[in-house]
């Protein structure tokens, strides 16, 4: 029999408020195997804490139950105190009084007979505890970044730094992301690729990080220190080690007619392309959807003209298995498709644009050289219209648009808008907006210099209805200040679109078993206290993959993700979690089930030598868990049809003795 | 402000099956409406004023007769709010008492023309009269 | 095969043409449009509140009429199209008003919201298919530059009305190319005309409709398209003077069948 002690917590009000605490104690007093049992206003804090040391060594207590918040919050503070105690932490439990009752119920008296209840359950599961000590196992010191942006590049040079190897997979043919796209970045309006570059020069010279471009993680298994990753290298057609990046053979391929991604599809490349000159790794790519020679036998012009033979039109895509301790994931974001919002005729006009596409117009190595030229006509244009909020803070309508609010649009517009009254006196800008939202280190004076130096026309209200006639833009919109429709003439129209996490991350939050929003955002491991950390132990969130974000943000976050990257590989050996499957191998049938459904591989079957009641011997086929890499998830336990399956710490019937404990 | 004309104001509400709260005024209704220019109240002050429980002007304005339910804000509002159904319901909470249809029969051949299609007249009836 | 076939008031009266050849068409693409004996005026618009009633009956029992027979029900008008179809969709979604109307109703009238309602042009491409339509062409369209004109009653609602997308629809278009002519794509197909303003105030009708008609000119297009007798009669009596053609006869004329104007 279990000596256990029940500790119900107050929580200030947060549980006293809803739950009588002290009634609690007293009911939980009559239990089998308590002892002793005591109500305090914070358990948490170190005057609590000592109550709970005292009561174990006064009592001789074997088993402890706290009642008090969700276990995410303090099961470890009461573990480390049962330990300090003499006892085992594993013979610690938590019942979750208040998220689960006091902060979701209003009535005193239903909550505390919750409470109650809930506290007989936990008492019932220790009474079945026993003593549990963690394994172990080593830590992989090598890192595996998923996305080449900055914030991706940010998170590999800080890993490297610290002496760490470190793997970046970017699935465009270079590392840059968006941000190599971008002109000018707000708020110092110093040029993008200017502090870049440099950033993907390191990296690409680091002799800790390799860079895998063109390629994705096709694979992921293991767990925490140990995960085996499979890198899918597409086929680019070129021996990257021999390519030279003159460049020669993309201006010889006759295939022109290549629309470019890069500058958004505004001007074409070729079937062979390097995607900008600072491109990093700089090595050709053959875009198979377009060469001709891939396509049909013909042409060759590339081979011809590249004198260090680096084509190669046989490359297939190549596999690479690689051993990680930990993973970043730094998958970006994308502006949505305009397609639903065509009241702004983006599929209707060439001059109506997104930002990311004002950008490339204004950048000098875009399509323009950086001249600020319309689409259509390659005119100048005089009167720019800026839309923000296209898609972003829309509710009810997730077909369409974004929930959220992108947080990036109300900076880059002010840019925008300030940079062309700044280049072109000549012009005048207009930008609607339902709120100008500008929380950022020197980012509100921004704006209104925008406004107050720049002579931008900023009009509270919405464009309703957009017409393309003759060569300007019929543009119709409201101005509620003063309660007006207005009806400008514009040559360009910018929309500000929502931001979505890109494609790739819903299948790769999959593989990685690592949780997201509605959004598909991966969510963080808390909001606000673990916010570069995912739920799943060595995964971890770099850049908008958790949510839209500005350049310095994402910096920010890059570097704090690699932080904790560095402080789980400088482990040399990481405590496991000895709440892990094991099987009673009498009981085992041998059938198979649980090793099927083991998302870890942490089962293996062998054949054991048995001494039958009648003193022959028999072999039998039978389950053996791994306990270095089984995660304790549970599911060989529900698969598992003789029953031989059970995980410790939360075996059958510890579950059945809870059920029946509420039940009761 | 909270109390005045609530149960007008709830009434309205119901029979709209819309919520004005969603409203984080955009004025993306008052932007797109093709019947702005005859208009006193724009429709994204219907919004407002009905949630405020400010209804009076609404219930004495022309707009509530120069709204067509083209729908065009209802269907471009982002948050849902559909401010043409607002409009139609304060429109029906008038011409519904005793004597305030808007259209009056005998004044309707006057309007009439050789081209004119029926469903003219007796769209006009129902949306004016009841 | 067989549809049930709702021509609504107008294409009775001032819209015959629209009426007589959607018939015609439907004839040689093989449907057989039935209309229901005794049915009643859509009532012109649809009344958004939730407690109007009495309205909505006469869509009901035309719905109830196509369900019975395991039909779709087919409209040419656009108002009666968006009519229907929003009723059908408040019986389909909104609880309370369903079991109302079914209270209002005799029990053999009971509906439950089964039937499918398709305007022409859905039945063109979904049922019969532009390409079968595109068989059937005797005199091509070619060199006639149509600009395709929905108005609002055809896609708004959009997530009721489901035809195309409300804000770049392609339906109207798509037909055109299926009869030899050439698609133009104007800005303001899908922005209200005036719709029955014009029968009290035509000075905002003729702001509307001007607006309209001039930006079609300006792309250059011969004449406007519609499937709605109020649009017709607004484009043409208060525009700029473009000539509208309903789209059942822009058909018939493809497919041969058009009456000679003068011979009439």
């Amino acid at each position: 029999m279990q000596r256990i002690g029940v500790f119900v917590c107050w929580c200030g009000s947060n549980i006293a408020g809803t739950v009588d605490v002290k009634a609690v104690a007293e009911a939980l007093k009559n239990e089998p195997g308590v002892v002793f049992s005591t109500d305090y206003q914070y358990m948490c804090s170190q005057a609590g804490q000592d109550i709970i040391k005292n009561a174990i060594k006064e009592h001789n207590l074997s088993g402890i139950v706290v009642c008090s918040c969700s276990p995410r919050m303090h099961e470890q503070t009461f573990r480390k105190t049962a330990q300090a105690a003499g006892l085992n932490p594993y013979m610690v439990e938590i019942s979750n009084i208040r998220e689960q009752c006091s902060w979701v119920h209003k009535d005193m008296e239903k909550g505390t007979e919750k409470a109650i209840i809930l506290g007989k359950a936990a008492i019932a599961k220790v009474n079945l505890n026993a003593p549990l000590t963690p394994g172990e196992s080593p830590v992989t010191k090598r890192a595996l970044v998923i996305g080449g942006g900055i914030a991706g590049i940010q998170t590999a040079l800080d890993i490297a730094d610290a002496g760490f190897p470190v793997d970046i997979v970017e699935t465009k043919p270079t590392i840059g992301g968006k941000m190599a796209q971008l002109d000018k970045t707000f708020p110092t309006l110093d040029c993008a690729a200017c502090i870049l570059t440099p950033k993907m020069v390191d990296a690409g010279q680091s002799d800790k990080i390799r860079i895998f471009s063109y390629s994705e993680v096709s694979q992921v298994k293991g767990f925490v220190g140990n995960f085996d990753v499979t890198i899918k290298k597409k086929a680019r057609y070129v021996k990257e080690d021999l390519c030279t990046g003159c460049g020669l053979c993309t201006e010889k391929c006759p295939q022109k007619k290549v629309p470019n991604e890069f500058n958004l599809g505004m001007d074409n490349r070729r079937a062979i392309y390097i995607p900008f000159a600072q491109a990093v790794p700089k090595v050709a790519t053959i875009d198979a959807d377009y060469c001709t020679m891939l396509k049909s036998g013909k042409c060759g012009v590339c081979s011809k003209v590249c004198t260090a033979g680096a084509i190669d039109y046989t490359q297939k895509d190549e596999y690479i298995e690689e051993k990680y301790g930990a993973i970043v994931v730094a998958t970006g974001y994308n502006p949505i498709s305009m397609d639903k919002f065509d009241e702004y005729a983006y599929n209707q006009s060439k001059d109506v644009i997104t930002s990311l596409e004002f950008e490339r117009l204004t950048n000098a190595a875009g399509p323009t050289a950086g001249k600020l030229l319309r689409p259509s006509d390659n005119k100048h244009p005089h009167t720019i219209v800026f839309v923000q909020c296209v898609g972003s803070r829309c509710a009810n309508c997730a077909e369409k648009g974004k929930e959220y609010c992108s947080k990036i649009c109300c900076m880059y517009t002010a840019k925008h808008a300030m940079l062309t009254r700044d280049k072109y006196p000549d012009t005048d800008v207009y930008v609607f907006y339902i709120d100008v939202r500008t929380p950022g280190k020197s980012f509100d004076e921004f704006y209104r210099r925008a406004v107050e130096e720049y002579g931008v026309h900023y009009i509270k209200g919405m464009v309703g209805k957009i017409a393309p006639e003759g060569d300007v833009l019929k543009v119709q919109a409201s101005d509620l200040i003063n309660n007006k429709q207005i009806h400008i003439d514009a040559d360009l129209v910018v929309l500000a679109a929502a931001i979505e996490p890109d494609k790739s991350a819903r299948p790769l939050a999959t593989m990685l078993t690592a949780s997201m929003d509605t959004n598909d955002f991966f969510t963080e491991a808390h909001p606000k206290l673990r916010p570069v950390e995912s739920p799943t132990a060595g995964v971890f969130l770099s850049g908008a993959c958790q949510g839209p974000k500005d350049i310095p943000e994402t910096v920010a976050q890059a570097g704090a993700a690699a932080s904790k990257v560095i402080g789980l590989l400088a482990k040399d050996k990481l405590m496991g979690n000895p709440c892990v499957a094991h099987s009673n191998e009498l009981m085992c049938n041998g059938c198979s089930s649980c090793e099927r459904v083991c998302p870890y591989g942490a089962i293996t079957y062998s054949d054991k030598e048995f001494r039958m009641p009648d003193r022959t011997v028999a072999i039998r086929r039978v389950a053996s868990v791994n306990e270095a890499v089984c995660q304790g998830c549970g599911a060989c336990t529900v698969a598992c049809p003789s029953g031989a399956m059970d995980l410790k710490g939360f075996a059958n019937n510890q579950i059945v003795a809870e059920v029946d404990a509420i039940c009761k | 402000m909270q109390n005045k004309n609530s149960s007008l104001r709830d009434e309205i509400i119901r029979i709209s099956g819309t919520n004005p709260r969603k409203c984080m005024l955009c004025g993306k209704c008052s932007a797109t409406c093709p019947a702005f220019d005859g208009m006193d109240y724009a429709p994204h002050q219907f919004v407002n004023m009905i949630e405020n429980g400010n209804i009076e002007p609404l219930l004495n304005s022309k707009s509530i007769y120069q709204c067509l339910s083209c729908f065009a804000c209802l269907e471009r509002c982002p948050r849902t709010v559909e401010p043409a159904k607002l409009i139609e319901a304060v429109r029906l909470s008038v011409i519904r008492k005793q004597g305030a249809n808007h259209l009056k029969p005998d004044n309707i051949p006057a309007l009439l023309d050789e081209d004119l299609p029926q469903q003219a007249i007796v769209s006009a009836m129902r949306k004016y009269n009841k | 095969m067989k549809v049930t076939y709702f021509p609504g008031c107008t294409l009775r009266t001032k819209a015959k043409d629209l009426d007589k050849y959607a018939r015609k068409c439907a004839e040689i693409l093989d449907v057989t449009l039935e209309e229901p004996d005794d049915w009643q005026c859509c009532g012109g618009v649809f009344t958004t509140s939730r407690d109007e009633i009495a309205t909505k009956l006469s869509s009901v029992r035309a719905l109830k009429a196509a369900s019975d027979k395991n039909q779709p029900l087919v409209t040419v008008c656009s108002t009666c199209h968006n009519v229907i179809k929003q009723t059908n969709y408040a019986m389909q979604n909104d609880e309370e008003f369903s079991s109302r109307v079914n209270n209002y109703l005799s029990k053999e009238e009971n509906y439950d919201g089964s039937a499918k309602v398709l305007h022409y042009l859905e039945l063109l491409r979904d049922t019969v298919g532009f390409d079968k339509v595109k068989e059937k062409v005797v005199k091509p369209l070619e060199g006639k530059k149509i600009a395709a004109y929905y108005g609002c009653l055809l896609l708004r609602p959009g997530k009721v009305m489901q035809m195309d997308d409300p804000e770049n629809p392609t339906i109207m278009e798509d037909l055109i190319r299926a009869l030899g002519a050439e698609a133009v794509v104007t800005p303001y197909r899908n922005e209200c005309c005036g719709s029955y303003i014009s029968l009290e105030n035509p000075e905002s009708c003729t702001k509307r409709s001007t607006k309209i008609t001039k930006n079609v000119e300006t792309y250059g297009a011969d004449m406007i398209l519609t499937a709605c007798p109020m649009c017709k009669y607004n484009l043409e009596k208060y525009g700029s003077g473009v000539p509208v053609v309903y789209l059942t006869e822009l058909l018939a004329e493809a497919f041969g069948v058009k009456e000679d104007e003068n011979a009439k």
